[in-house]
């Protein structure tokens, strides 16, 4: 449904759910990360580095030989995505939101325009996200370094990454909807984020856990993202696309929750 | 059709009615001050008028569009500019505008951010990020980025509360100018002197309600009188005047370190002191009078 609405002789079409709405969100975005996305990306890069000099190098030659076939370093390298995109998706959304609506009212500001709450936060969620698909990369690119084989496949990983961060920026979008205070957030980091990252097979390979956690972590979206990034560095099963049709749905069901808790806190 | 039409509106927050059977129209191309002290509902008011809240009950119209319904298609034609300064910082300010353009669906963004930055008169600092503004640049541009789609009615939340009085004049000047553009401005306020000076009518608000509407004029013959005469002098002198007026059934109020005589042209003669000072009525009387409250 849309509407054209006229103005000073000028007409315009508003959507009930417009690209020039999200379109001018995400541009807000894009303006202000232009100011700090040097230091983003340094870390970005600097973060997986480290992670496989210490593990990969330290564990990989000295105490860990290959896992499932695959040379520790690798296999921690292409595990290294999800760690990316969690941090890169869940923390910027749940604190960017918490001070865009409570600090700086620029949620205010916006939804005083022809914006509404579901454009904006969809808006939100895709731009971290897209950020997400770039960074997710970034432990791919570092393991090569590290001897991992180039293949083609591997031009999906952006894309694997991309459903995933949606799924978790809407994730921190909705918890920072519901939070009172920042300080709130230290308890989803330490009872949802690292328990969620910990546990999807980056660091070790999920088999080794006991039967009940293996099951567990099988609704771990990130596990589900190793399984995916790994399928592409070393070969697809075809159980992958049921991974990737979860991912969706996980990203989907999020996106709706954060649409209507921060309805919920920015329209009384 | 008025720019805004407002009948019966309440909206509630757990106990506290902050909108309480609100009725008021706003004509197109005047400037209606909403004056009324902190609490009165004026910024509730505000949001309902832009869908931010939604009334729990009565009809909103804004533009002739039915609210909160249409109220995304409403905000497309009309500004608004908040009580609190909002601008992304670490931006220039011409990207500040810019984004606003683009959220307005400005027809051509770089004309739009032109015209802003004039009303402005920030175009020779439009590389600038707002950060490196002085604080009147600042509000002005905040004043701007609710213009920057030319809007047919603008809402002004307590522009100037909190400012230096010359950021304050700063303000006045770019509001004035738009008022006399011809545009439709709703501004609230709980200081006097900016609904005297911007307000062609005024609504007096209090506890959620307009309790008195009229050209600030025609308000202050109707519920302050002519002449007001103002009483100073040492506490029981004034508590001594005070209780003669009341037996003689005048009201009287304290003003700051004085008590206020309101119509003192109808108070008897022999009450008035020599030493007290006779001054002209003003909106001032009657916003004391309606509210209760000491004015600003
Ligand atoms: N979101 C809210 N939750 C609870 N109370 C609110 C909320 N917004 C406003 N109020 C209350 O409603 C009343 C009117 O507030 P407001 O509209 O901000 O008045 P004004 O702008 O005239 O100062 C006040 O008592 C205020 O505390
Ligand atoms: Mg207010």
């Amino acid at each position: 449904m849309s509407e054209v609405v006229t103005t000073r002789g000028r007409t315009i079409r508003i959507r009930r759910f417009d690209r020039a709405a999200i379109g001018a969100v995400m541009s807000r975005e894009v303006a202000n990360f232009r100011t700090f996305w040097k230091g983003t990306t340094f870390n970005s890069l600097l973060d997986p580095t480290i992670y496989l000099l210490a593990f990969g190098l330290g564990l990989g030659t000295t105490i860990v030989g290959d896992v499932e076939g695959i040379p520790y370093v690798q296999f921690v390298g292409t595990g290294m995505v999800a760690t990316a995109v969690i941090f890169s998706s869940a923390l910027p959304a749940m604190f960017g939101t918490f001070v865009k609506y409570h600090f700086q009212k620029t949620y205010d500001a916006i939804l005083a325009t022809p914006v509404d709450t579901e454009e904006l936060v969809t808006a939100e969620a895709l731009w971290i996200a897209l950020r997400s698909g770039f960074y997710g990369t970034f432990p791919i690119i570092v393991t090569f370094f590290f001897g991992l084989p180039p293949e083609p496949t591997m031009v999906l990983i952006p894309l694997f990454c991309f459903v995933t961060a949606f799924g978790f920026a809407s994730f921190g979008i909705a918890v920072a909807a519901k939070a009172q205070k920042i300080d709130q957030f230290n308890y989803v980091t330490t009872t949802c984020i690292t328990p969620l990252f910990l546990v999807a097979g980056t660091f070790f390979p999920i088999s080794g856990l006991p039967q009940g956690a293996q099951v567990v972590a099988q609704f771990n979206p990130l596990y589900q993202l190793v399984e995916l990034v790994r399928g592409a560095a070393f070969g697809f099963e075809s159980v992958d696309v049921l991974r990737l049709v979860a991912l969706i749905i996980f990203s989907l069901v999020l996106w709706r929750l954060a649409i209507r808790f921060m309805t919920q806190r920015l329209i009384d | 059709m008025p720019a805004i039409e407002l009948i019966g509106v309440k909206k509630a927050f757990g106990e506290i009615q902050a909108v309480n059977d609100l009725n008021l129209e706003v004509p197109q191309g005047i400037c209606l001050g909403l004056l009324g002290p902190n609490g009165a509902g004026k910024s509730t008011t505000m949001r309902i008028l832009t869908g931010q809240s939604i009334a729990d009950e009565g009809t909103i119209k804004v533009l002739g569009m039915d609210l909160p319904e249409q109220a995304k298609f409403a905000r497309a034609r009309m500004g608004v500019v908040p009580q609190l300064d909002n601008l992304d910082v670490d931006v220039t300010v011409e990207q500040n505008l810019a984004v606003f353009a683009r959220l307005y669906r400005a027809p051509s963004v770089p004309e739009a951010v032109d015209r802003a930055l004039e009303i402005a008169r920030l175009t020779d600092r439009r590389k600038d990020s707002v950060g490196e503004l002085s604080g009147g640049m600042r509000r002005r541009l905040l004043l701007a980025r609710g213009l920057v789609h030319d809007p047919e009615l603008v809402l002004l939340d307590e522009p100037t509360v909190g400012l230096d009085p010359q950021i304050r004049t700063q303000l006045w000047t770019l509001i004035d100018g738009l008022r006399t553009a011809g545009s439709t401005i709703l501004m609230s306020t709980h200081y006097i002197e900016e609904a005297e000076r911007l307000a062609d009518e005024v609504a007096v608000m209090t506890a959620g309600a307009v309790i008195a509407r009229g050209k600030p004029a025609d308000l202050i013959k109707e519920h302050a009188g002519a002449r007001t005469v103002e009483i100073y002098g040492p506490p029981h002198e004034l508590e001594e005047h005070r209780d003669r007026f009341n037996t003689a059934g005048v009201s009287v109020r304290a003003a700051g370190p004085a008590i206020a005589v309101l119509a003192a042209e109808d108070a008897p003669r022999e009450l008035i002191p020599d030493h007290a000072v006779d001054r002209a009525a003003s909106l001032e009387d009657v916003f004391v009078k309606l509210t209760g409250e000491d004015a600003e």
